[in-house]
C-alpha cells in the first residue's frame, strides 16, 4: 500500500488512472490476488456492512454488559432533522454498526472494530440518496482502502497506541475521501477533504467506560461520521487547509504517542475515570448478548 | 525467495484495512483472542481435549466484557473470528470434547498487555505456547515448547524440532525446494533449555505430505508438525 497519500495521488495523475484502480492495482501486485477477485471479496464486505446496520437499525441488539443497544433506532425515528435527513440517518447507522458488534454481531473492522460504524454509514448513506450503485461503491472502498493504508504506515489504527484519533479519526478520514470521490472531486478536493477531516479529530482520546467497546464509542463513530461529511462538503466547495494530508496525518501520530497512557483505551482516564462511569460498570454483565437472528 | 526476519507481522493489506471481517466487540480481543486459540490448536495439530489458559495484562482486566475468554475457546474448537457459532462457543466446544480453564497471570511490565500462554494436550500429544493479539486481528506466537518463534498464522507453517547438529537446515530447505515449496520466512532457535534446535518455516504453499514424511525420516529430527495457515 501506498505510504503517503501524496505518492498515491502522484500515481494516480502520472498514470491517468483514477485513484480506486491505483489502490486495486497496487493490492494486486503486493498479494498476488487478480483485480477482480479484490473486487468481489470487497462486495462481500459491503454486503457485511450492510446487513450489520440492517440489524442494528431493528433497535433488538443488546450488548451483555447491558450499555447498549437500541439507540440507533431511537435516533433514525426520534431525530428531528436537525441536520437534514442524509446526516441524522448516518448517524443513526453509525450506532447501529456499532450496537451490533457490542452484541457480538457480525461487522467488517474498518479499519477496527471500535471504529466500525463510520464507513458503512457514510458509504450506504451517499447510496441511498446519490444511487450510486454497488460498483461505484466499491469504487469507494478501495478509495478509503487506499487512506486507511497510508494513516496505517505513517501513524496508528490502534487507540491503545494513539487514542480514538486513531480509530474513529482515521475511519473518518477514509470515509471523507470516499464521500469526496464519490462526489468527483479533483485530486486535490479527495486529499484536502482528509486533511480538513482527521485535523478535526486531533487529540481525541480513548477512554471507554469499564474497558468496554460501547459507550462513548457509539456516539464517536456517530460524530466520526458527521466530521467526514462535513470535511467532505468543505472541501468540495473549495475551502483549503494550508497543511497537507500527510502532514496532518504525522501529526496526529505525533499525538498519538505523546498521549498518557490513562487516555488510550486502559479505561483509567477520561470518561472511564468519572463517578458516573464507575457506577456503571458495576452492573453485572448478562451471560450471553441478545437479540442478534444467526 | 527466503528472505530471514522479513516484517511479515506489520505488512498491511487492503483486507487489513478494510477488514478483518468479525463476531465483535473487539478486534485485538475478541477476533485476536480467537485467532491465538485457533493458533494453539494448529500448533497441537487437532483439537485439544485438555486447555489451560493463563491470561496477562488487559486480556485478564478486561476480557470478560470483550468476551475474550469465549473468543479463545472458540479458536480452541476451530471455530473462526467471523463466524457466528463464536457466540455460543462455550457450547461448541463442550460438544467437541474440550475440558478448559482460565487463570490470570501476572507476567510483569515487559510482557505485552495482550500475552496469553497455552497448554494444550490432546491425540497424545502436549503443547505450550504463548503468543499475543497485536491489534486489528493480526497475531504473534513467541514461544512454543520453551523455544522462541515467531509465527503470525499468516503462512503455511511447518514447526520441527531437531537435534543440533551440520546440516539439518539444508536438508530441510532441500526437500521443501523439491516439493516445490515457496519459503517465505526461516527461523532458528537454538538458545532454548534443550540440546535442540528449534526451526519455524513460513511457506506461500502447504507442506505436502510426501515432504513432511521425509523430513521426519531424518535421524535428527525429534518431530515436525505442520500448522495449517488460519487467515
Amino acid at each position: 500500500m501506498h505510504r503517503s497519500l501524496e505518492s498515491l495521488l502522484r500515481d494516480a495523475r502520472e498514470s491517468g488512472r483514477d485513484v480506486p484502480q491505483v489502490v486495486l492495482d497496487t493490492e494486486s501486485a503486493e498479494s498476488g490476488i487478480a483485480p477482480e477477485q479484490i473486487r468481489a471479496r470487497i462486495g462481500r464486505t459491503l454486503a457485511i456492512m450492510r446487513a450489520a446496520i440492517d440489524e442494528g437499525l431493528k433497535g433488538e441488539v443488546r450488548s451483555a454488559s447491558g450499555l447498549t443497544g437500541g439507540r440507533a433506532r431511537k435516533l433514525a425515528e426520534n431525530g428531528p432533522g436537525l441536520l437534514g435527513p442524509r446526516v441524522t440517518t448516518t448517524l443513526a447507522r453509525a450506532i447501529a454498526t456499532l450496537e451490533v458488534n457490542a452484541a457480538m454481531g457480525l461487522i467488517v473492522a474498518a479499519p477496527t472494530a471500535g471504529a466500525a460504524g463510520v464507513l458503512p454509514a457514510i458509504l450506504i448513506s451517499m447510496d441511498e440518496f446519490a444511487r450510486e450503485g454497488e460498483e461505484r461503491l466499491i469504487d469507494a472502498m478501495l478509495v478509503a482502502g487506499g487512506v486507511g493504508g497510508v494513516i496505517a504506515h505513517r501513524a496508528s489504527l490502534a487507540g491503545a497506541e494513539g487514542g480514538c484519533q486513531a480509530e474513529t479519526g482515521t475511519a473518518a478520514a477514509m470515509g471523507a475521501a470516499a464521500v469526496a470521490w464519490l462526489s468527483g472531486g479533483t485530486h486535490e478536493q479527495i486529499e484536502t477533504a482528509v486533511a480538513l477531516t482527521l485535523q478535526g479529530m486531533l487529540g481525541l482520546i480513548c477512554d471507554p467506560i469499564g474497558g468496554l467497546v460501547e459507550i462513548p464509542c457509539i456516539y464517536r463513530n456517530a460524530s466520526a461520521a458527521m466530521q467526514a461529511i462535513a470535511g467532505a462538503e468543505m472541501a468540495l466547495a473549495g475551502l483549503d487547509f494550508p497543511v497537507s494530508a500527510d502532514e496532518v496525518i504525522d501529526v496526529m501520530g505525533e499525538v498519538g504517542r505523546r498521549m498518557p497512557s490513562a487516555y488510550r483505551e486502559t479505561a483509567m482516564g477520561g470518561l472511564a475515570a468519572t463517578e458516573s462511569a464507575r457506577r456503571l460498570v458495576q452492573i453485572r454483565p448478562s451471560p450471553k448478548p441478545v437479540g442478534i437472528s444467526q | 525467495m527466503l528472505i530471514a526476519e522479513r516484517q511479515t507481522l506489520r505488512m498491511v493489506s487492503l483486507f487489513d484495512i478494510l477488514g478483518p471481517t468479525m463476531v465483535g466487540p473487539s478486534s485485538s480481543h475478541t477476533a485476536g483472542a480467537c485467532r491465538l486459540g485457533l493458533m494453539a490448536r494448529a500448533i497441537l495439530g487437532g483439537t485439544p481435549e485438555r486447555a489451560r489458559i493463563q491470561l496477562h495484562g488487559s486480556f485478564a482486566a478486561t476480557g470478560e466484557g470483550h468476551g475474550t475468554q469465549r473468543a479463545i475457546v472458540g479458536g480452541l474448537a476451530g471455530i473462526a473470528p467471523d463466524d457466528m457459532r463464536l457466540r455460543d462457543a462455550y457450547e461448541e466446544a463442550k460438544s467437541a470434547g474440550i475440558e478448559w480453564s482460565f487463570e490470570e497471570v501476572d507476567l510483569g511490565e515487559e510482557a505485552h498487555p495482550t500475552t496469553t500462554i497455552f497448554h494444550v494436550e490432546g491425540g497424545g500429544e502436549a503443547v505450550s505456547l504463548r503468543g499475543a493479539s497485536l491489534g486489528g486481528g493480526r497475531v504473534e506466537v513467541t514461544e512454543v515448547d520453551g523455544f522462541a518463534v515467531r509465527l503470525g498464522g499468516n503462512y503455511h507453517t511447518l514447526v520441527l524440532q531437531a537435534h543440533d547438529e551440520p546440516g539439518t537446515i539444508a536438508a530441510v530447505a532441500t526437500i521443501l525446494a523439491g516439493h516445490r515449496v515457496n519459503l517465505a520466512t526461516m527461523r532458528v532457535d537454538r538458545t532454548g533449555r534443550h540440546k535442540d534446535a528449534l526451526m519455524t518455516i513460513e511457506a506461500d504453499e502447504a507442506v505436502p505430505d510426501a515432504a513432511l514424511d521425509a523430513i521426519r525420516g531424518f535421524p535428527w529430527l525429534r518431530w515436525a508438525r505442520r500448522v495449517e495457515k488460519i487467515a
